[in-house]
Parts: structure tokens; sequence; C-alpha cells
């Protein structure tokens, strides 16, 4: 080992001071909105970089609890989260195996479909327009069926039972199993571990999802948490359930604004430490040669 | 026995058109697999794409796309020319700018000064932390840069620290731009830097032991080993984002943009979903349409211009 030198140390010690700056400005605005969340309304309003609760209280959560709304949009949210996953994972594996057979009928003409419209898309009123005359506005269905087939997943799904030796398939086949039987026994339970983590991208992208519930779902019954959100913190609604939902006039304290925003968050937040390194994994997925 | 030609052709036909057949019955299973799916893609993914008829044609929800009339350009014409559009292009055009030159070097900077930090725990909680609003919706991230910016949030106590006066910042239009840019990093830093951190794992470490023998310096070798080392990577990811050069971040300017800003914050995608609340289809799918030639023509140059300096590398 070469000893470092005195400019060389500079620089490491610098490295990790900017690092450590990245990482505490990365966080504080989480800090900042979880304390602001556990403060009196009093508390927030001191002077203070609110760092940490002085005295921790739910009174803005007890408060927030109090909003039929927002027990509605967290069913709807957790329903439409639940419905998307269940059918991106039965729906993109029943598509990407028999794509994935070399024998396959017009495979390469169907494989360049799916390529081509990563290239070109319709765009967002088209797209509104058939949702429309499909009859789907205003139901899940709108949110949950346009993304469930999405061309990349279905690409690196493929790939993933490309990869499987053929002589697994093969010596299944001699011992009198069907496709059927061959996706059911041998592909599906080896590709777990992919499921899972396109499991997961989808899962948090429905949780996260609001611009499509913007456009295609106009009952208030109907409505997602992110919406709930954007409606009570960002076009200033009132929190208070004695009062109308969308009560322009009344503005919301800020200690209710942070809880809502944690509430939202909080499943999140929760997973986020246990299923940080599958996305990370995940991300290398998209990166095989299609 | 000689055969006349054209029966032989006859035959050779009806051959091709029978092994079709066989192709199906015998993938039977597997197709009745497919096509569920298949179809959902193929209505959601290319019935747009007809869609995209309307913007030709004075669309009436009755009559569909093709009872409606052609309009030939017209719309185009509208759209050129209208109120709403040049600010729109203006400012997505500004923003996409200064996303690229500020934005887009930050995850590769990251991920080189992750790179140089040899304590393994210390690397994985910054990485770990980094990555963390990603996974978090922009109107999560917004509500909390609203609350953080107020005249009274964190940020304006921090700077009050070293007495600057504070400053209800999501309200000024000058501001805006800066706010973007700075959340866009926050935002993707981390997980834009993965992918960079993967190339420079896969570096052959013997490239800088012969480095080192040769008397070559830290920065030498970042500069000589290093950076050409994870450059196709860089090409690569730079060629697929710009296709979307012109999708600035709808959700986050969506939901950070204020009636204050809206000077500045107006941009393509928000013009689009004003001209759908607005009903007016036809000109809002003209500018999706622009759009979406502009995407494609800068992938084409882009990957045109990369080859030109490196022929081995390009998206294609």
């Amino acid at each position: 080992m070469i000893r470092s030198t005195r400019g060389e140390r500079l620089f490491d010690v610098c490295n990790i001071l900017l690092l450590l700056l990245l990482g505490i400005s990365t966080l504080y605005p989480f800090m900042y909105v979880l304390t602001i969340s556990l403060s009196t309304p009093a508390d927030a309003a001191r002077e203070s970089l609110h760092v940490l609760p002085t005295a921790p209280t739910f009174e803005a959560y007890g408060k927030i609890f109090e909003h039929p709304q927002l027990w509605r949009a967290y069913l709807n949210t957790i329903v439409r989260t639940a419905l998307g996953v269940a059918l991106v994972i039965v729906v993109l594996s029943l598509v990407a195996y028999p794509l994935s057979r070399r024998t396959f009928p017009h495979r390469k003409f169907i494989t360049f479909l799916f390529v081509f419209s990563m290239l070109f898309s319709g765009g967002l009123i088209p797209t509104y327009l058939l949702i429309k005359q499909l009859h789907l506005l205003d139901t899940i269905w709108a949110l949950v069926l346009p993304g469930a087939v999405s061309a990349f997943r279905v690409i690196i799904l493929r790939n993933f039972f490309e990869a499987v030796p053929g002589e697994v398939i093969e010596s299944a086949r001699i011992d009198g199993a069907r496709e059927l039987t061959i996706f059911a026994r041998i592909m599906l339970p080896l590709s777990v571990p992919v499921l899972a983590v396109i499991a997961l991208w989808t899962a948090v992208g429905h949780w996260n999802a609001w611009f499509d519930a913007l456009i295609y779902i106009s009952d208030p019954d109907k409505q997602v948490l992110q919406l709930f959100l954007r409606r009570t913190v960002l076009e200033n609604a009132s929190l208070t359930p004695d009062q109308q939902l969308l009560d322009p006039t009344q503005y919301t304290p800020e200690t209710l604004k942070a809880a809502t925003i944690m509430t939202v968050s909080l499943p999140i937040l929760l997973v986020y430490p246990f299923v940080q390194r599958y996305f990370v994994k995940g991300i290398m997925l998209g990166s095989v040669k299609g | 026995m000689p055969q006349p030609a054209a029966a032989l052709g006859e035959r050779r036909h009806r051959g091709s058109a029978y092994r079709l057949w066989r192709s199906y019955t015998s993938h039977l299973s597997l197709i009745l697999m497919f096509l569920p799916g298949f179809v959902l893609f193929f209505v959601f993914e290319y019935f747009p794409l007809y869609g995209v008829l309307i913007a030709f044609k004075d669309y009436r929800l009755l009559e569909g796309v093709m009872g409606s009339p052609w309009a030939g350009l017209a719309h185009f014409e509208r759209l050129f020319t209208g109120p709403g559009f040049k600010d729109a292009l203006r400012n997505t055009v500004i923003i996409a700018a200064l996303k690229l030159v500020i934005a887009f070097p930050a995850p590769i900077i990251l991920a080189l000064m992750l790179n140089e930090v040899r304590v393994l725990l210390f690397r994985k909680i910054i990485q770990t932390v980094s990555y963390l609003p990603h996974f978090f919706s922009w109107v999560i991230l917004s509500g909390m840069m609203f609350a953080f910016l107020s005249l009274d949030g964190g940020f304006n106590q921090l700077l009050g620290l070293i007495g600057v006066e504070p400053v209800s910042w999501l309200l000024y239009p000058d501001y805006f731009y800066g706010i973007l840019v700075a959340s866009d990093i926050w935002q993707s830093i981390g997980w834009g830097s993965i992918i960079y951190f993967a190339a420079l794992a896969a570096i052959d470490p013997t490239l800088y032991d012969a480095a080192i023998v040769d008397g070559a310096g830290r920065g030498q070798r970042a500069w000589h080993i290093t950076l050409p080392s994870i450059m196709p990577t860089v090409i690569i990811v730079f060629l697929l984002g710009i296709s979307g050069f012109l999708s600035v971040g709808f959700d986050q300017v969506y939901n950070l943009m204020t009636p204050a800003t809206s000077q500045v914050a107006e941009i393509l995608d928000t013009y689009v979903l004003r001209r759908l609340l607005a009903l007016d289809y036809a000109l809002g799918t003209a500018a999706g349409i622009f759009k979406a030639i502009v995407g494609l023509a800068l992938v084409l140059i882009g990957n045109a211009l990369v080859k030109l300096y490196d022929k081995e590398q390009g998206l294609w």
C-alpha cells in the first residue's frame, strides 16, 4: 500500500464531509415534516429548526383521522394497489412466457410491437378518449388496466425466461409435462425473484399514482390517497372534518398538513428499509441486453 | 415425374400456410395463455396511436375518429400561432436545458465520490439515504417542499441563522427554476447513481494497479481510467433520456406550481392537460404529436452524433 499524500487525505476528508452534507440535506425535509406533524400548532410556529419534536403529540393525527374522506381514500388506494399488483403478475407472466419460446408463431413481429410501443405512444388525450369510449371512466379499471402490460417489463421477464437452460424444459417434456405444467411447475418457481421485484415496482407505482385518478375519476368516493393529499395540502382544502372537503377559503394549519403527508408516506417509509435492496437489484434487471 | 411449375408453386404456397396452421395448433395452449395480456397491451398501446388521427380532424365525439371530417394541418397552425403554446415551449426548453446541464451530471459525480469512500458502512448508509426520495410521489415531495420552503419553514429557519430575511420561496417566479433543479437532484441523485456505481465496480482493478506502478496519482487514475471506463454507461443513459428531453417532469412541475409562478411553470405537458380540460382534444393531441416527433428526432440525432465520435457506441 502506498502512503497517501497530504492532498489525498485532504480530498478524503472533503469527500466524506460533502457526502455527509448530502445525506443530511436529503433527510432534513423528511425530519422537518415529521417533527411538525408531531408538534402542537403553537410549537410548530416557534422559531426552531424542528429537527426533533420537543413535546411529541399525536393531536394533529387524531384530528385528520376523524376525516371520513381520508379512510375512504386509503381504502381505495389499498384496493387499487392490490388489484394492480395481482393483475400485473398474472398477465405479465402469461404474456412473457410464450414469447420466450423460440418456436412461438410470429415471435419476432410481436416482440417488435412491444419494443415499438416504447418509442412512440399516443399521448394523453387519445388515451383519455379510449378510456372514455370503453366506459371505464370512474371505475377502478381505468387505474389498473392501462399500465398492466408494460412493454419494458414484458421484455425483462421474457429475457429471464429465455435464460432458463433449454435442457430443463426438454427433460420436463420427456417426462411427459405439458406446456402449462412446465410453466406452472418450473418457470414460475424459478422466476419468483424477478416477479417479486416487478411486484414491488408495481406496488410503489400504484401507491404513488395520482394523475390517472385526477383525469379518470371524478366521484369523490373513489378518490385515491395521493389526490386526497393533493387537494388538502397543495390546494388548501380544509382538513377539519366538520367542513366541506373542498373549501378553498379555509386554510389548513401546518401541523394538520404535515400529519397528512406523514400518514400518506407511512407505508412506504415502513417498508423502505427492508425492500430497498431488492429495488437496487431490480434496476440492474433492466440492463440485461434485449 | 415432371410437374408444371405453377402447380409446384401452389403446393409450396399451400405448404407454408399449412405450416403456419400447424404452428398455431401445436402452440394452442401457449397462444391461449398469451392472448388476454396481448389484447390488453394492444388496446391500451396501439388504439391511442390510431387516436392520434384526431389532430388532423375536426373531432366529434359521436362520430368517432373515422367519421369526423378531415381538418388537414389546421390544428397545427392553430397550435403554433395560438396563445400559450410558445410560452409553454420556451419554459419547457429552459427547464430541460437546466436539468440536462446541472441535474444530469449530478448522479455521475455522486457515484464517483461514493467510489472513493473506503469505509463500507458509511457508504451504504449514504446510499440508502440518497435513494429515499425516489420512492415518494411528487404530491408528497411537493407537500414537504411547501412546508419546508414556507415563510416560517425549515429552510428560512436555517437561513435565519446566518441572518437572511425569510422569503416564501415557492411564490416567486425568479426562484422557480432553481427550486425545480434542486428538488430534481434531491429526488433522483441517489437512484440515478446506482447504474454508474455498478459501472465503476465493474472496472478491472488491475488497470489501477498498473497505473500505480507507473506512478499515476489518484487524480490521474480517475481521469485516465475511471472516466473513460464509465463513458459508455453515461452515453447510454444520455441517449435513453434524450427522447424525453421535452418531458421535463410533469409530476414535479404541476405539483410545485402556484398561480403566482404559472408564467414560468406552464410546460408542454401542462398545456396538453389544459387542452384536455378545455375539451379542445385536437389541439392537445397536436401538441402531443409535436412533442413525440421532437423526442424521436433527438434520439436519432443523438445516436448519430455518438456514432460519429465512436462507431461502437450508441443505442443501435
